[in-house]
């Protein structure tokens, strides 16, 4: 019970932290519409575009959503993704971060679920390192800096993106 | 439709809309301010934060890459543009590595959504093991 309600406002504070977060962005807007009036338009359609770009990609985020809240279970997630899963963990962790699609943060929402659901920080956070692998872009860095150094680069962040996850958890222990 | 199969539908359905419900203030808020930096800081100013030091430079590279934020081709850009400049590829490597994994301008989002211990120790392994991807990096490259 007293856990419920400590729960609940923590969940309170969050949602009010958030809404004063972006009150206040907004208001550093405001100043920036006062003094610099054309460069404010710029930020405007900067942000505009940023938004319009993020819509397909959270239609594709709700949609994976969906289906692991139908079809997967905590059994499952806890079986391939939580404390005894090794090897198959770390591997579901390094493919699904490279082959998802989009920001970070877009992920957040569904982070959030797996954890709750069973999933370790381990593997949560080296998805999230191994976003920064991006397939789609590959051409465009092999054009820049060469096929040797793009692959070298790339399997090397893969390779430590489970070292990555284990200082996570490591540091996450320390703090607590 | 089995009645069930709807029911565990439709339960899927409002999950799936209140987690993403729960990250749009924020998201918002960081977005603009994103928008903002991105306008408001001429890409040119970042090279002077470059010493040419070989031990600094790949920290301040990472570190960079951690406050930008942006399409991942912007990072490639700009490295390829400090590279031509004579910033060393360790400098460059973490530079991009960092770019795509550390988000402090993220962070706001990252921490109501997976927690302030979360996020900072997240970060801050993202942060050091991209300046590693760099040393490991460039030494594979050096020997081959």
């Amino acid at each position: 019970m007293r856990e419920n309600n400590k729960n609940q406002m923590r969940k309170k504070k969050n949602s009010k932290g958030r809404l004063y977060f972006l009150i206040l962005v907004v208001l550093l807007y405001l100043v920036l519409i006062q003094f610099f009036p054309n460069k404010s338009m710029v930020v405007l359609k900067f942000f505009i575009k940023l938004l319009l770009r993020l819509i397909p990609i959270f239609i594709f985020v709700y949609a994976i959503m969906l289906l692991i809240y139908y079809f997967i279970n905590k059994e499952f997630l806890r079986k391939y993704m939580g404390e005894e899963s090794g090897l198959k963990g770390w591997l579901i962790a390094i493919i699904a971060g490279i082959i998802s699609t989009g920001p970070m943060y877009v992920w957040y929402p569904l982070m959030k679920e797996l954890r709750k659901n069973g999933v370790k920080d381990r593997y949560l956070a080296t998805f999230l390192y191994n976003r920064g692998i991006k397939p789609a872009w590959l051409p465009l860095l092999i054009f820049y800096f060469g096929w040797f150094y793009s692959l070298t680069l790339l399997t090397v962040m893969a390779v430590l993106s489970i070292l990555q996850g284990l200082m996570t958890e490591r540091i996450i222990k320390v703090m607590k | 439709m089995k009645p069930k199969t709807i029911e565990r539908i439709k339960e899927a359905n409002r999950k799936s809309l209140k987690g993403l419900a729960e990250m749009i203030p924020m998201l918002t808020g960081v977005l603009l301010l994103i928008s903002m930096f991105d306008v408001l800081v001429p890409k040119e100013a970042y090279i002077h934060l470059f010493s040419g030091n070989y031990i600094t430079d790949p920290l301040v590279g990472a570190l960079l890459g951690s406050v930008l934020a942006g399409n991942p081709v912007t990072s490639y850009i700009l490295g390829k543009g400090f590279l031509i400049k004579g910033i060393s590829l360790v400098a460059v490597t973490a530079f991009i590595a960092a770019w795509t994994t550390v988000g402090l301008l993220i962070y706001p989002v990252e921490s109501a959504m997976l927690g302030k211990k979360f996020a900072i120790a997240r970060n801050v392994s993202a942060f050091i093991i991209s300046i590693i991807v760099a040393i490991i990096t460039v030494a594979i490259i050096r020997i081959f």
